[in-house]
C-alpha cells in the first residue's frame, strides 16, 4: 500500500474556516466507502479532531507516545465504533510543540503510510512551525476556505508556501457558500475565488446548520447519511477525492422562485 | 474584470457597487503586492527608478506615468504605462545609424 497512501493536508492559513470539519467528515465518508482511511490531528496545540469525530473519551495514547517508541502505532490509534475503517491518531501534549520537528511528522506519516490507503491530516491554522511541520510530511493537499477577502488572502498565501514545498495538487473546498448573499452579489462568487486563486475546485460547501447540530454530537453529517446541504456536500467531495465524476452544485441555481430567477438574470456577465 | 447586469443598474443608479465586486477589487490588488512582496515604499521607488531610466533615452509624461503590479492566474506582472510625448531625438538617432 505504502507508495500509493494519498497524504493529504487540510490546511487554510486563516483559522475557524472549517478544516477540522472537513477532515472529520472526508474521514469518515471516505471509510464508508471502504478505504482504510487515517486521520491525523496535526493542530497539537488545539486538537480537536477527537472531539467532532466522538472520539475524545477513547484515547489512551498519542502521536507524542508513539514517536517516543513508548508504544506502538496500532495502540494509540482509535478505530472508529460505527466506521472501522477509520482510525484516529490523536496528537498528544501541546508541549510536544517545543520539540517536534518535521523529521518527526514525516516518520509518524510513513508509519500510517504503512497501513491504510489515505492519510489525512488535520493542519494547524497559521504558517508558522506546526504548519511546516505538516507540508513536510504531504503530498498533495485541499486548501479550505471562505468566501470572504481575509480567508482567500490567507489562503492565497498557504498555497504559495504549498507550491514552494512541492506539495501537489492542491484542491480548493469553499465552505461556508450562502447561495442567496451570492446572488446578490453581496459575498464572493465561486468564480470570484477560484480565479483568484487560481486552484481547481474540489468542491464547495453550504452554509449550514447541522454541521453545529453534529458537531455538538461528535457524530459528523457523513456518519449517518443525513441529507442536510452540508451533509451532501462533503459526500460529493469523497467522491471526488476517489475520481469520481460528480457535478459541482451550482449555487446560483438553488431556487427556483420568481425572486431567484431575478437575482440569476442581475448576475448576467456583460463583459 | 467582469461586469454584470446588477453591477450596470447600480452604476446608472449611482448606487454604490455591491460588496462582492468591491471585495473582488480589493483582493486582487492586495494579492499582487503580496504576491510579489514589494512594499509600497520600496514599489514607489521603482516607479520613480524606471521612470528616471525611461527619460534617459524618451520624452515621457511624468505626471501620467505610473507603473503597477497586475496578478492574473498566480502570475503577477509588473506594469508600466508610459506615456511617450515624443523620442528625445539626438541620443537614439545617432546611435541608430
Ligand atoms: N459549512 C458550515 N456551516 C456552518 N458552520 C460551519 C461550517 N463549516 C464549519 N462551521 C463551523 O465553523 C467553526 C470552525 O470550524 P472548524 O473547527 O472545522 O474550523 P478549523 O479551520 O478547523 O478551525 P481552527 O483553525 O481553529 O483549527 C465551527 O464552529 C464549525 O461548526
Ligand atoms: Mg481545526
Amino acid at each position: 500500500m505504502s507508495t500509493n497512501t494519498r497524504i493529504i493536508l487540510i490546511c487554510s492559513g486563516k483559522g475557524g474556516v472549517g478544516k477540522t470539519t472537513l477532515t472529520a467528515n472526508l474521514g469518515i465518508a471516505l471509510a464508508r466507502q471502504g478505504v482504510q482511511t487515517a486521520v491525523l490531528d496535526a493542530d497539537f496545540g488545539l486538537r480537536n479532531l477527537d472531539l467532532l469525530l466522538g472520539l475524545e473519551n477513547r484515547i489512551i495514547y498519542t502521536a507524542q507516545e508513539v514517536l517516543e517508541e513508548s508504544c506502538r502505532l496500532e495502540q494509540a490509534l482509535v478505530k472508529h465504533k460505527q466506521e472501522p475503517n477509520l482510525a484516529l491518531l490523536p496528537a498528544g501534549n501541546p508541549r510536544m510543540l517545543e520539540w517536534l520537528k518535521p523529521d518527526d511528522m514525516q516518520r509518524i506519516v510513513a508509519m500510517l503510510t504503512k497501513e491504510f490507503e489515505y492519510v489525512l491530516i488535520d493542519c494547524p491554522a497559521g504558517v508558522e512551525d506546526g504548519f511546516k511541520n505538516a507540508v513536510s510530511a504531504a503530498k498533495e493537499a485541499i486548501v479550505v476556505t471562505n468566501p470572504e477577502v481575509s480567508a482567500v488572502r490567507d489562503a492565497d498565501r498557504v498555497i504559495g508556501l504549498l507550491n514552494t514545498n512541492q506539495v501537489k495538487p492542491i484542491q480548493l473546498v469553499l465552505n461556508r457558500v450562502r447561495p442567496k448573499m451570492m446572488a446578490s452579489q453581496e459575498m464572493l462568487s465561486v468564480e470570484d475565488v477560484t480565479d483568484i486563486l487560481a486552484l481547481p475546485l474540489l468542491g464547495l460547501v453550504l452554509e449550514d446548520e447541522q454541521v453545529i447540530v453534529s458537531t455538538n454530537r461528535g457524530e459528523p453529517l457523513t456518519l449517518s447519511g443525513s441529507d442536510s446541504p452540508a451533509a451532501r456536500c462533503y459526500s460529493n467531495i469523497a467522491k471526488r477525492i476517489q475520481g469520481e465524476d460528480i457535478p459541482l452544485i451550482d449555487p446560483s441555481k438553488e431556487g427556483t422562485g420568481i425572486t431567484d430567477k431575478l437575482r440569476r438574470l442581475m448576475q448576467t456577465k456583460i463583459f | 474584470m467582469t461586469l454584470t447586469l446588477r453591477d450596470i443598474l447600480n452604476k446608472l443608479l449611482r448606487r454604490q457597487q455591491t460588496s462582492a465586486t468591491t471585495a473582488r477589487e480589493r483582493l486582487q490588488l492586495v494579492l499582487a503586492h503580496d504576491r510579489s512582496d514589494l512594499s509600497p515604499e520600496l514599489l514607489d521607488q521603482l516607479r520613480r527608478e524606471i521612470l528616471a531610466v525611461v527619460a534617459k533615452y524618451v520624452d515621457i509624461d511624468i505626471e501620467e506615468g505610473a507603473v503597477s503590479l497586475e496578478t492574473e492566474d498566480r502570475m503577477t506582472a509588473l506594469v508600466a504605462n508610459l506615456p511617450i510625448k515624443r523620442p528625445l531625438e539626438k541620443k537614439t538617432d545617432e546611435k541608430a545609424s
